[in-house]
Order: structure tokens, then C-alpha cells, then sequence
């Protein structure tokens, strides 16, 4: 029976990225998300221009996964066998606020397919696995705080039941106010045991 | 050592032992079914500004009586606050399903999760939202709202994965069990008819302007409903009548496109390939499936290239979509319910508003009421976000 661990790590949080815990990226000026995700994506250069067409959430989620999975190979397993499992607080808050402010008033009706699309907080799970062919399981938690148990309970069952074998598992959050992104690579290379302890511990080397 | 005994616990199964479903047709499973095999249509017009500036045809509930069954459920819960549509609608939905088992659901062993794909978005209407707190319209609240209500200790587990969410929560709760976690999982689910859901489905044209016609020829679009359903998954079987238990269940993203389903249905095909291998089951062992079957061009012809390339287009296949609309996060569990009750009745209900095959593979469409002996069945759903899921569930005698 393979042991799983956690591979890699990667968080992105007040202005700075931070990849195993080594600060790789920092913008200090950027006032936003919108402005972060803007000179993240400049130093990452993915050269995908779908990107500009998302939300801000799913920039963050995307860009997050493309410091995660920059220079891994997981050429080893198949498509079908790589999952993705994220969870925030927040769901698409801030872009539902958006949609909200074009239908607020008849008066000024505009709703738009391409905003409305992206108020669901799984669609972000859709530009990850796009970007990276990824046809594993999908799940999108909301939980209150982040709940190290939740995510790894869910990558371990979906282990245990054989349906997958490698995990894209974290939380990515975006309230008016802030946002954070962490996310975890699971496979079966690593030192550090897959377990809610060490993700909880990972999740806070970063206040 | 714990992990490889889970593994070892080959006899245990995980059986379907309560649910409910209220909707346009009503508040039970019984009466929903009893409406369905009438032909009862709940999608109707609907005029109301507060919804949209033009009328628009969709399933609602009635209002009127979601408020008198709420108010008997206060009193016998001695609970006075003040609940939003959504909530009153869970809460009811939940009580009676719990009503017809054994279960405590202020045990530490019961776990509830919710699937919902937009919750009480309704409060960001600024007319709305001054009733509430501030924290009402997310998710989490919403979740706790439930549970505090029917003083359960866990954390509602929420997931929120757009038109699969009901079948993910299904899937999901079943693994719970069997991991040995919980020993009792609540599934509830739910969303309303909002301005915000109805102006977005709108402004894609992905709305019906007829109650919506699945896998036909003239199918122009999807209906909205409304509803929310509960589906009580345990590790006892029910004492002296027969179990359906869960057998397999899986998801899987096309990687293809967020608003538009793989022209291959290739997460639609992983999806059920991995529950059905789960199941140990092969296609010829399924008797009846209930798809997705939104009445959108793209879905119903996207599902029917899965279920042929499963081999299984002499399948029987329905969708109930036609009479209840399209419920969002409620639909995986409320179309799971009729499903269980269609397979305790031996009798696969028609596909309202199918007249004339229009999908690219020519599969099974029921357009009538067939009686059958249903001994396994496939649940398929799909949704924004290139997601897909699958369920597999059998009677045990």
C-alpha cells in the first residue's frame, strides 16, 4: 500500500508568494488582488491568455496552482488519477457583488454571461484543470476557518477508494478586504507525511 | 494500522434509509412522486417583478405553506428566530426525513453536509439584506444556521461545486461512512429562485421560454426551480423492508471548458467508468438511469455520447427536469430521491417534455411510465466548471 505525502507547498498571502516556505515573489505596492494578480502573472509569464478573461478569484487560483506546479512532472500519472479539492470562506463573494451591482436596478439592467458564469466557487477548479489537464475528482468545501481535517479526510478517502493519486488540495479565499491562496501538492513522493497535523502546521508557517 | 482495516471492511455497506424533496409538487418524496406519476408539471409562469422585468417559466414553491409547515416546525423546536426562505426550506426538508428513522441528529455521530450552489444570495438585494446580518449571505452561515437549529456538535460540511453538488455531497457522505468517521450522514440540499440566478441564466439565453423539453428534438434551454431535498445515508440498514445501499460514486472534470460540456463527454465518461468500477459493476448490470438531462442543447447531447460509449444506449434513461426545473444544488439529491423511489416501485417514471429523440447518439429516452424490476441504477450529473459526477446504487435482498 503507497504512503502519501506532501510533495509541495505554496503560499500566497499579504502581497508576497512563498514556495516551501521560501519568500520567491513579493509586489508590496499592490493595493488589490486585481493589481497583485496583474504583476504576479507578469513575473510567471504562462503566456495564457484566457487568464485575462477570469474573475479575481480564479486568478488567484490559477496563479497559485502555476507556482505549485511550476517544474513538477506528473507525467506518471494519468490524467483521470490527479484531483483537485479547495475550499475558502468566502465562495465567489466579491464576484457575486459584481453581478449583484448589474441587476440591482431595472433602470440599469446589464448582466453579463461572462461575469455571472464566474459565481461559482468551483469554476476556478475548471480553469486549473484546463490549464493543467487535470480529469481527477473535483470538490469545493466552504468552511468558516481553514480546516486542515476537511481537506485531507477528503484526499484520503478519495485515496483509500482508489479514485485517485495524486491531490491538488488548499484553500483559496477572497474577501472584500484580503485575500490568501495555499495550496498542496499530494503524492506519493515527499518527506512530509500527508496528515491534517502537518497541513495545519504547513497552512501556519506563514502568519 | 487503522487505514488497513478501513480497507479490510469488505461487508460494510452504506444504506439509504430516509430522504425528502420539497418543490413546486410538494413537501415529500411521496407526494412528489405521486405528482410525477400523475404528469403534474410544477414549472409554471412566473410574473414577478422581483425575479425578472418579463415573465419566465419556472418551478416555485408555495410560499404559503413553506410558512404554515415552518411555523409548526418553530413551535415543536420552541425557535422563534427569524429564518430565511432557504433555511425554512432546509429545515423542513430535513425534519421530515428525520422524521421517518431513528436517527439523533444531536449525536456526535451524525454528521450533516449541505450541498448548495448559491445559498441565501437573495440577501444581497439591498431591500433583503437589511434583515440579516451582514455574514447571512455566506455559505458557512448557512451551514451553521442548520445545524445549530437541530443542536448538532459537528461542523456542517458545505460543498459548493455548481450542478454536481448534490451528487458530490451523496458521494461524499458515503465515504464518510465508510471510513468509519461518522456512523449517520445528513445530506441536505438547496437553492432558490432569485434575481440573481434568473438575470445570470438570462443573460447566457440558456433559459426556455417553454417549460424546458429534455433530449428532444426542439429542446431550447433549461427551466429554473426551485427546491431542496435530504437524503439520510447510515451504516444500519432499514429493520424489515428492503435496502437500497450506495455502491459507487466518482467525479471528474473534462479540462475542456468552464461554461460548455466536452464534446466527447469525457469527464461525463470517467465519472461513471470509476463509480461503476467502484460498484464492480459493468454496464449491462444497470437497469434505468436518471441523467442530468437539463434541456440544453449542449448537456443532453453531451450525455447521451457517455452513455453510448459506456454501451448502455439501450438503457432506459429519464430526466425529470421537465416538471421541476433545474434546482441547482438541490437536484443531485432530489432527483437521487425519486430515483430510490422509482427503484422501490419498480416503475421508471417519463421524461415531461420529451416527444422526439434530438441528441447525437440515439440512446433510451422513456416517454412513458414503464414498470421494470429496478435492481441497479446510475445517477449522472454535470455542471459549469467542466464538472461531472456519477452515482451507483443497488437493492440488496
Amino acid at each position: 500500500m503507497k504512503e502519501l505525502f506532501i510533495t509541495k507547498y505554496c503560499h500566497i498571502k499579504n502581497n508576497k508568494v512563498f514556495v516551501d516556505g521560501t519568500l520567491v515573489f513579493s509586489d508590496e505596492e499592490a493595493d488589490s488582488l486585481k493589481s497583485f494578480a496583474k504583476s504576479l502573472y507578469r513575473n510567471l509569464k504562462p503566456s495564457y491568455n484566457k487568464f485575462f478573461k477570469m474573475d479575481e478569484i480564479s486568478k488567484l487560483g490559477f496563479l497559485a496552482a502555476e507556482v505549485l506546479l511550476k517544474d513538477v512532472d506528473l507525467s506518471a500519472y494519468a490524467e483521470e488519477e490527479i484531483s483537485i479539492v479547495l475550499s475558502n470562506s468566502h465562495s465567489t463573494l466579491v464576484t457575486d457583488l459584481n453581478h449583484q451591482e448589474t441587476i440591482e436596478d431595472y433602470n440599469n439592467f446589464f448582466p453579463s454571461p461572462s461575469v455571472f458564469v464566474y459565481t461559482l466557487p468551483n469554476i476556478m477548479i475548471g480553469e486549473i484543470s484546463i490549464r493543467h489537464k487535470l480529469r481527477g475528482e473535483n470538490a469545493f468545501f466552504i468552511v468558516e476557518n481553514f480546516n486542515s481535517e476537511l481537506i485531507s479526510n477528503h484526499i484520503k478517502n478519495l485515496f483509500l477508494t482508489h479514485k485517485s493519486e495524486a491531490f491538488v488540495g488548499g484553500w483559496v479565499n477572497q474577501s472584500e478586504d484580503d485575500f490568501e491562496a495555499f495550496l498542496f501538492l499530494v503524492t506519493d513522493k515527499g518527506n512530509t507525511p500527508h496528515n491534517d497535523f502537518e497541513i495545519n502546521r504547513l497552512h501556519n508557517l506563514i502568519p | 494500522m487503522e487505514e488497513k482495516s478501513w480497507l479490510n471492511r469488505i461487508d460494510f455497506m452504506v444504506y439509504f434509509i430516509s430522504d425528502n424533496i420539497i418543490s413546486s409538487l410538494g413537501f415529500s418524496t411521496q407526494e412528489n412522486f405521486d405528482s410525477l406519476l400523475k404528469g403534474e408539471i410544477g414549472i409554471k409562469t412566473i410574473d414577478d417583478i422581483n425575479y425578472y422585468p418579463e415573465p419566465f417559466p419556472a418551478s416555485a414553491i408555495d410560499e404559503k405553506r413553506l410558512k404554515e409547515e415552518f411555523q409548526k416546525l418553530a413551535t415543536k423546536y420552541s425557535n422563534n428566530s427569524n429564518f430565511t426562505k432557504l433555511e425554512k426550506m432546509l429545515l423542513l426538508s430535513v425534519n421530515d426525513a428525520l422524521s421517518k428513522t431513528e436517527i439523533d441528529i444531536a449525536s456526535g455521530k451524525t454528521a450533516i453536509v449541505l450541498s448548495t450552489t448559491k445559498g441565501n444570495i437573495d440577501l444581497l438585494e439591498m431591500k433583503k439584506s437589511k434583515n440579516y446580518e451582514h455574514e447571512r449571505v455566506l455559505l458557512w452561515k448557512l451551514g451553521e444556521i442548520i445545524g445549530k437549529f437541530y443542536h448538532n456538535p459537528n461542523e456542517v460540511i458545505i460543498l459548493s461545486n455548481a450542478c454536481i453538488s448534490g451528487v458530490l455531497a451523496i458521494n461524499t457522505a458515503a465515504m464518510i461512512i465508510n471510513s468509519g468517521q461518522y456512523d449517520n450522514v445528513i445530506v441536505t440540499g438547496g437553492d432558490i429562485l432569485s434575481k440573481f440566478v434568473v438575470s445570470g441564466f438570462m443573460s447566457f439565453l440558456s433559459l426556455s421560454p417553454t417549460a424546458c423539453k429534455p433530449f428532444d428534438k426542439n429542446r431550447d434551454g433549461l427551466s429554473l426551480g426551485e427546491a431542496a431535498g435530504t437524503i439520510i445515508l447510515s451504516n444500519s440498514p432499514i429493520i424489515k423492508e428492503q435496502n437500497i445501499v450506495f455502491k459507487g460514486g466518482s467525479s471528474a472534470n473534462d479540462a475542456n471548458h468552464i461554461s460548455g460540456p466536452s464534446r466527447t463527454a469525457e469527464g461525463s465518461f470517467i465519472a461513471i467508468k470509476k463509480a461503476m468500477k467502484e460498484a464492480e459493476m459493468d454496464s449491462k448490470q444497470i437497469n434505468h438511469i436518471s441523467a442530468h438531462g437539463t434541456a440544453t442543447p449542449y448537456n443532453d447531447d453531451m450525455e447521451s455520447i457517455a452513455i453510448e460509449r459506456h454501451g448502455m444506449q439501450n438503457i432506459p434513461v429519464n430526466s425529470i427536469k421537465g416538471t421541476l426545473g433545474h434546482t441547482l444544488g438541490a437536484a443531485g439529491i432530489i432527483e437521487t430521491a425519486i430515483l430510490l423511489e422509482e427503484m422501490r416501485h419498480n416503475t421508471m417514471l417519463k421524461t415531461t417534455g420529451f416527444q422526439e429523440i434530438g441528441v447525437s447518439k440515439p440512446i433510451n429516452i422513456l416517454n412513458k411510465i414503464t414498470k421494470k424490476e429496478l435492481k441497479t441504477c446510475l445517477k449522472m450529473a454535470s455542471g459549469f466548471g467542466g464538472s461531472n459526477a456519477a452515482l451507483v446504487v443497488s437493492k440488496i435482498y
